[in-house]
């Protein structure tokens, strides 16, 4: 994060989906700096448009999407301007790889690991199948499979979930990409393999030296790796900055809701706060600011002008009207006011979540 | 505590379920006993293949209990079963599943599949009774009595959910097993339906049986809480308890691993991971004791004397 060298950049991408006679409008303008070295982690609830923003880094948007407007510059090249799979195969698994959740619709259930492994070595590093092989095991070693040479020739179903994942970790290192895309790795998997698999590609990120963009619902996840957050909401980024930022001096009522809703905050013998209704649908055309209708916090023209980005440090924006200097001053919800001594409580000495 | 002095609503005496394995047989779950007090929710937390789901498909009688009983309501509902027994748990206990997807009948209308259950046991006077009931099961969870007549694929996620447990509720039943319910919904969705289901509570009485695999969903609920590791249960105690002042290394792991929403802690957070080696059972061997009132540790002789220590 120190060094500012923007490795890929996002400007006003706008997706489309066509469903039967009907155009359905995932992306909403979004634009995007994805600084080299740094963690990036977006944030949003299921159907925001997360994936769909990740998979246009790769071309592997769904037969039926397109992006109408925007550019995604990379290493010199607009990826919008890509048409043929030729071409995505020079960027798609090479530059920038992605490790999806599910870690065994990801892995062939009837090849050997070692096979998938080699496979794309072969492929995209032109080696001999020896060297290959040996390229491999390292990998699997690197990856924390234990007696990896003997584990080579065994197949998916023999490996546990948290072990096929690192399976999936070992391909995607496998070309040295500069960006890995990491598609809710660790949501499959169980908590205490969760822990070891974020702090897997967090070594790995030191060792390797690529770029790392989380896609993930989960703000402990978030909290976790990142060191920069990006929050979306049908379809747009509402408000992102630093990890500290946005955990620590959220702005936007969204961030707001998504932080008091986690059952970590909730106080026994009284209801968890949740967001009321439903996101809107993105069938349709919205006016004003996405979320206003769920919100408690909406005032007029949150229903009839989309709001721009307020800047609130050099590294932090949120997209509310809140933050207009002629709207009237709003208290931060009881739940998230002083989260972080709250939360400093709870783990430390005498805390509910203390571990000694 | 007043444990003694409470109805035992479900209890499981030393229960083993095992399933074949070729000549073999595989123990899922490893002679476990519990008792569930009326009104309570009792959670059950592990990691998958710890047996968790095992216990909950054996209470309503999917899979067979191999050793021990499941008491409910003082009647026996483990092994043979006349028919009207039977009967009596399929209706008594009913079941919230993970999956509001694949839980669903994706051919049947939200009408069918909310008062299928009235239809098997004829609890209803006539087909206008049907309607209303199945009306007003879906109000309570907030949804529209239009809905009836649509089909799962037009709802989402948590409205899904929320049938699923009109489909339960319907039934007035006394006892309901939810099975993750909340583990594939989105965060904020999680919250409407968890509160649905403490409403529910407060309101009928209703005693829970909550499957999960993570701690910090389970502390918000529930009254009781028992850590299951590899088909045995290693900690039980009330959820307050629980947290102050857990013993056992795998809840201790377990609880470490528990994503906070706040980048500072989660830096320093020390991991602590759970390695079986370091239970010396080879002479001293474990049992499942009551350390102090109401919270119990497997733990052989020298370990219990070690956790008493630790108490404070």
């Amino acid at each position: 994060m120190s060094e500012n060298n923007v490795i890929l950049s996002v400007k006003d991408i706008v997706v489309k989906f066509n469903v039967r006679d009907r155009v359905l409008t995932a992306i909403r303008k979004i634009s995007l700096d994805l600084y080299e070295g740094e963690t990036l982690a977006i944030v949003g609830e299921s159907g925001c448009g997360k994936s769909v923003t990740t998979k246009t880094f790769t071309g592997m948007l769904e037969s039926n999407g397109f992006i109408e407007s925007g550019s995604i510059m990379f290493e010199g090249q607009d990826l919008t301007k890509i048409k043929t799979d030729a071409e995505w195969e020079k960027i798609r698994g090479v530059k920038i790889a992605t490790v999806f959740q599910d870690p065994m619709t990801s892995l062939n259930s009837i090849r050997t690991i070692g096979s998938q492994i080699t496979e794309v070595i072969i492929k995209h590093q032109k080696k001999s199948k020896e060297e290959a092989k040996k390229i491999a095991i390292d990998l699997m070693d690197r990856v924390g499979i234990p007696n990896a040479a003997d584990r080579f020739d065994e197949y998916p179903f023999q490996y546990s979930g948290g072990m096929r994942q690192r399976i999936v970790i070992a391909i995607a290192l496998a070309c040295r990409p500069k960006i890995l895309i990491c598609d809710e790795p660790t949501t499959a998997l169980d908590v205490t393999i969760q822990a070891q698999i974020l702090k897997l590609i967090k070594d790995l990120q030191v060792e390797y030296g690529f770029t790392t963009i989380y896609i993930t619902h989960d703000l402990g996840v978030v909290a976790n790796v990142a060191d920069r957050v990006a929050v979306m909401y049908a379809g747009q980024i509402v408000e992102y900055g630093t990890s500290a930022d946005v955990f620590y001096d959220p702005r936007h009522p969204y961030t707001w809701a998504l932080l008091s809703s986690l059952p970590q905050l909730g106080e026994k013998g009284e209801a968890l706060f949740s967001i009321t209704g439903t996101p809107p649908s993105l069938y349709n055309e919205i006016k004003g600011d996405a979320f206003a209708p769920r919100s408690q916090y909406a005032m007029k023209i949150d229903f009839e002008e989309e709001p721009p980005f307020f800047q609130i440090s050099p590294t932090h924006y949120a997209k509310t009207w809140l933050l207009d200097p002629r709207a009237p001053k709003v208290e931060l919800p009881k739940t998230i006011r002083n989260l972080h001594q709250k939360l400093q409580q709870m783990t430390g000495e005498g805390g509910a979540f203390h571990v000694e | 505590m007043l444990n003694n002095e409470r109805e035992v609503i479900c209890s499981l005496r030393n229960v083993e379920i095992s399933f074949p394995k070729g000549r073999d047989k595989f123990v899922a779950v490893d002679h476990v006993s519990f008792d569930i007090y009326k009104g309570e929710t009792f959670s059950l937390v592990g990691e998958s293949g710890s047996g968790k789901t095992t216990i909950g498909r054996a209470i309503i009688r999917i899979n067979n209990v191999s050793d021990g009983e499941i008491i409910f309501k003082g009647k026996k509902i483990s092994g043979k079963l006349d028919p009207e027994t039977d009967r009596w748990v399929v209706k008594n206990i009913q079941m919230i599943f993970q999956d509001p997807a694949a839980s669903l009948n994706e051919r049947a209308n939200i009408d069918y599949i909310v008062t299928e259950g009235l239809h098997n046991f004829h609890l209803y006077k006539d087909d206008a009774d049907r309607r209303a009931k199945a009306e007003k099961a879906l109000k309570d969870v907030g949804l529209l009595p239009e809905h009836l007549s649509r089909y799962p694929h037009e709802f989402s996620g948590g409205q899904r959910q929320r049938i699923g447990i009109a489909r339960a509720m319907i039934m007035e039943p006394d006892f309901i097993i939810a099975d993750e319910p909340i583990s594939a919904l989105d965060v904020s969705i999680r919250a409407q339906v968890l509160n649905l289901m403490k409403k529910f509570q407060k309101e009928r009485g209703l005693t829970y049986l909550f499957i999960a695999h993570d701690l910090s969903v389970v502390r918000f609920i529930s009254d009781r809480i028992a850590v299951i590791h590899l088909g045995k249960i290693v900690e039980l105690a009330e959820t307050e308890e629980l947290f102050r002042n857990c013993l056992h290394p795998y809840t201790k792991s377990l609880l470490s691993a528990i994503p906070m929403p706040d980048p500072e802690i989660e830096k320093n957070k020390q991991l602590i991971t759970y390695d079986p080696s370091v239970h010396d059972y080879s002479v001293d061997k474990p049992e499942f004791v009551e350390i102090i009132p109401g919270h119990w540790v497997l733990a052989n002789k020298a370990e219990q004397e070690k956790y008493l220590a630790q108490i404070h």
